[in-house]
């Protein structure tokens, strides 16, 4: 007889929701002065979490200022191992307040507790705690003796993994020298005032870090605000290009991280049972709001049966629904918009004659979800598989000889990722010499790391997160100083 | 009865041939006095088109050369300039409308400057480059590879110390290139590509035109298959409108400006054209 699973909630005791959050300017939480309030609601019940302040221009002008003094005053004045200090001390506190954040990134988010307590927070406290210990150790880093922070950063970030970014902006702008204006995106604001709390108990100077709430306006004013020296954006590639001409003819520094189509490509000496793990948290984690998801599988043609019947076996035991549920592998759909975004590219995908296929799975009637859903028989310009869906959908082709698995996952304007799988050494590293794409996944996917650099060829963006080269973008050339 | 010299034609060099423009364009180009120097050609966008064209082609075969060979390729470009000083020099004094005597230091910078990177193809993925010791049982390795096909705006003043200065970096790193050069002083960007023709640099790895950087530009900016763009020698109206059109297709750029071609170049414009690419794989028995 099947075993069921007895529902196992993580606490929401644990966290604290105000009714209303203001703004994060000059270390203290303050109203908005121009701009509508607008609610956050948990994507997994549209149950209204919190109303939270849209900033409008005076507001971005406030913070920026507040950010400009806060350089100019105390940040670039501050021995480089007191920054770090405070830097550790941030580690400290988000690994302190785990749970916390956890829970309330699963509820203002919807992804399963399970990756925002195992993944999202962990790595965030692990990226402070490694660019911590940069902070006095810059003169080793190969960028030049000395080198000097570009002031006042921009920071624009998406709701897929909302902590995690901030995570992936702060620390390194505020190792080299920094500091930040940071716009979390409007349907995932909670963790990062949470995370204004946190400077607060850090001591953070005031201004040092600034968390200003709002949707697109509020991104365009502060990337437009004329003392802003640096732009670090991740989202789609459509706004990163908006964002780059926008900065065009300015003096700010850029560095973008956008979409992505990854090719998760399986051979036929791939361990199949690791490959199809690989396979399904290459698209499955964080319900595929991923920008290096795996979203194209390219299966050898001689194990194509194999691994589909193996990948089809493994869907019916996903398990979707409660986020907050510790035995919960697929949580909600981010909003009503990115569910109606999947929805139109997958009817599409039918339309374009691929088929269509999900495990038998009942959808929570309030909510926004999405079952896990497998396409077959995706030709290559269809649009299933040219254009990135954000969400858990797979679209399957097949290839014959390394050079067309080459041909068909460069066949993209993105470079973000890429997957291998084989037992064969120097195939991997042939294949990985051939990916233009910034990551390679061999016989893994999805995995991150504060060292590991991250980021895109082409379309994907430039610049990179992570590691020595993500110090990078945060001084200056030798040629602006 | 004196001798009457036999003058060169100055042409574009793409895909490793020297044509003229598909145009039939072409412009005078004179020196600082005024006086005729040569007819160059007047590049049109089907050049520039062609050019990006035979960069794209070259581009699998040059950067999948190892690096050692392009070091000694580079080093060859060297030599074979050294041998061709003396040209070099007249024509460099004729362009930039300084004496004889002043023009030898800049072509001797140009020469080195090549022997410069050529020694960096081999060494810029051990300083740039590394392994990431991550929190896993995992391998773990960044390196450094070639953006893929670069438009460069060579500098309008310096015109073949600072063409070499934004053009090495670009072929260093396993880029593929179209330049356009300076264009009231091109003629020494014309003699650098019969140089290069002549250095075992593949055809279409560096393009060469020669006209109006304001009417070939735009066409390099909004090119879909150029991946990035050194607006060096853009002219200021004109800088943000070519960034604006690079957003297209997220070109990687260089903004306008020329600085002192003289210094230490730095590693600025040699990673400017490298993308980082991380590749990991699991430890295990």
């Amino acid at each position: 007889m099947p075993f069921d699973y007895a529902p196992a909630p993580e606490s929401r005791s644990v966290v604290d929701i105000k009714a209303s959050y203001g703004l994060f300017i000059g270390g203290e939480f303050t109203d908005a002065t121009d701009g509508t309030p607008f609610k956050t609601i948990s994507p997994s019940s549209e149950e209204v979490l919190a109303e939270v302040s849209e900033a409008g221009p005076s507001d971005v002008d406030r913070a920026v200022k507040a950010a400009r003094q806060a350089f100019t005053g105390v940040w670039s004045r501050l021995g480089p191992a007191e920054r770090g200090k405070y830097l550790y001390r941030i580690a400290r506190i988000v690994q302190e307040r785990a749970r916390e954040l956890a829970v309330l990134e699963s509820l203002d988010n919807g992804k399963p507790i399970r990756e925002s307590r195992d993944v999202d927070v962990p790595t965030a406290a692990a990226h402070f705690f490694y660019y911590a210990g940069w902070a006095d150790k810059l003169d080793y880093a190969g960028l030049g003796s000395a080198p000097r922070p570009l002031g006042v950063a921009g920071q624009i970030i998406p709701w897929n993994f909302p902590l995690l970014m901030l995570a992936w902006k702060i620390a390194p702008a505020l190792a080299t020298g920094n500091t930040v204006v940071l716009k979390p995106a409007e349907t995932t604001p909670l963790t990062a005032l949470l995370f204004a709390e946190i400077c607060q108990q850090a001591d953070l100077p005031p201004g040092v870090v600034n968390i200003i709430t709002g949707a697109g306006d509020t991104g365009q004013a502060l990337v437009e605000h004329p003392d802003v020296d640096k732009i670090a954006f991740t989202g789609s590639t459509e706004v990163g290009k908006a964002i780059a001409r926008t900065i065009a003819g300015t003096r700010k520094k850029v560095t973008l991280e956008l979409g992505g189509k990854a090719a998760n490509i399986v051979f036929d000496d791939a361990p199949i049972d690791q490959a199809v793990e690989g396979i399904v948290n290459g698209i499955f984690f964080n319900q595929g709001h991923v920008c290096c998801a795996g979203s194209r599988l390219l299966v050898q043609e001689s194990v194509y049966d194999e691994v589909l019947d193996s990948l089809r076996r493994r869907l019916r035991t996903l398990r979707l629904g409660d986020p907050l549920d510790k035995n919960t592998d697929i949580g909600a759909i981010n909003s009503a918009a990115q569910l109606a975004r999947i929805r139109e590219l997958s009817d599409i995908g039918e339309a374009e004659g691929a088929q269509r296929w999900s495990p038998p799975c009942e959808l929570p009637e309030h909510g926004f979800w999405f079952p896990p859903t497998l396409f077959t028989g995706v030709s290559q310009s269809s649009r299933i598989a040219q254009e990135e869906i954000f969400g858990p959908v797979l679209s399957v082709l097949t290839f014959r000889t390394p050079d067309e698995a080459v041909a068909k996952a460069n066949n993209t304007p993105y470079g973000l990722s890429a997957g291998v799988w084989t037992e064969k050494g120097s195939l991997i590293l042939w294949m990985a010499s051939r990916l233009r794409a910034g990551v390679v996944w061999a016989n893994t996917f999805n995995r991150f790391d504060p060292t590991s650099p991250f980021g895109g060829y082409k379309e994907s963006g430039f610049g990179r997160e992570g590691g020595r080269q993500g110090l990078a973008g945060y001084v200056k050339d030798r040629r602006d100083v | 009865m004196s001798r009457v010299g036999v003058r060169k034609t100055y042409k574009l060099y793409v895909g490793g041939a020297f044509p003229r423009s598909e145009s039939g364009r072409s412009y005078a180009v004179v020196d600082r006095d005024g006086d005729f120097l040569a007819n160059a050609a007047l590049g049109s966008r089907k050049d520039a088109r062609d050019a990006v064209v035979a960069a794209r082609k070259a581009f699998p075969g040059w950067s999948g050369a190892t690096a050692y060979n392009r070091g000694q390729v580079l080093y060859r470009v060297a030599e074979v300039m050294e041998g061709r000083r003396n040209q070099f020099i007249a024509e460099v004094a004729a362009a930039e409308g300084i004496t004889r005597r002043a023009a030898p230091s800049r072509v001797d910078a140009a020469i080195d400057r090549w022997v410069w990177y050529a020694g960096w193809t081999d060494k810029i993925a051990q300083v740039i480059g590394n392994a990431n010791p991550v929190a896993g049982p995992y391998f773990n390795l960044s390196v450094p590879e070639p953006t893929g096909v670069v438009a460069v705006l060579a500098p309008q003043l310096s015109s073949l110390l600072g063409l070499v200065s934004v053009l090495a970096p670009v072929i260093a790193g396993g880029s593929t290139c179209v330049v356009v050069a300076s264009e009231e002083r091109p003629l020494p960007a014309v003699t650098l590509g019969e140089v290069l023709a002549t250095s075992d640099v593949p055809g279409g790895v560096v393009n060469i035109l020669t006209g109006r950087t304001a009417e070939i530009a735009p066409w390099l900016a909004a090119h879909r298959d150029v991946n990035a763009i050194d607006l060096c020698g853009a002219a200021a109206d004109q800088a943000v409108d070519l960034e604006r059109a690079a957003a297209d297709n997220v070109k990687r750029v260089l903004r306008a400006g020329e600085p002192d071609w003289a210094a230490d170049p730095g590693l600025q414009r040699l990673s400017a054209w490298l993308e980082t690419k991380t590749v990991w794989h699991p430890m295990g028995v």
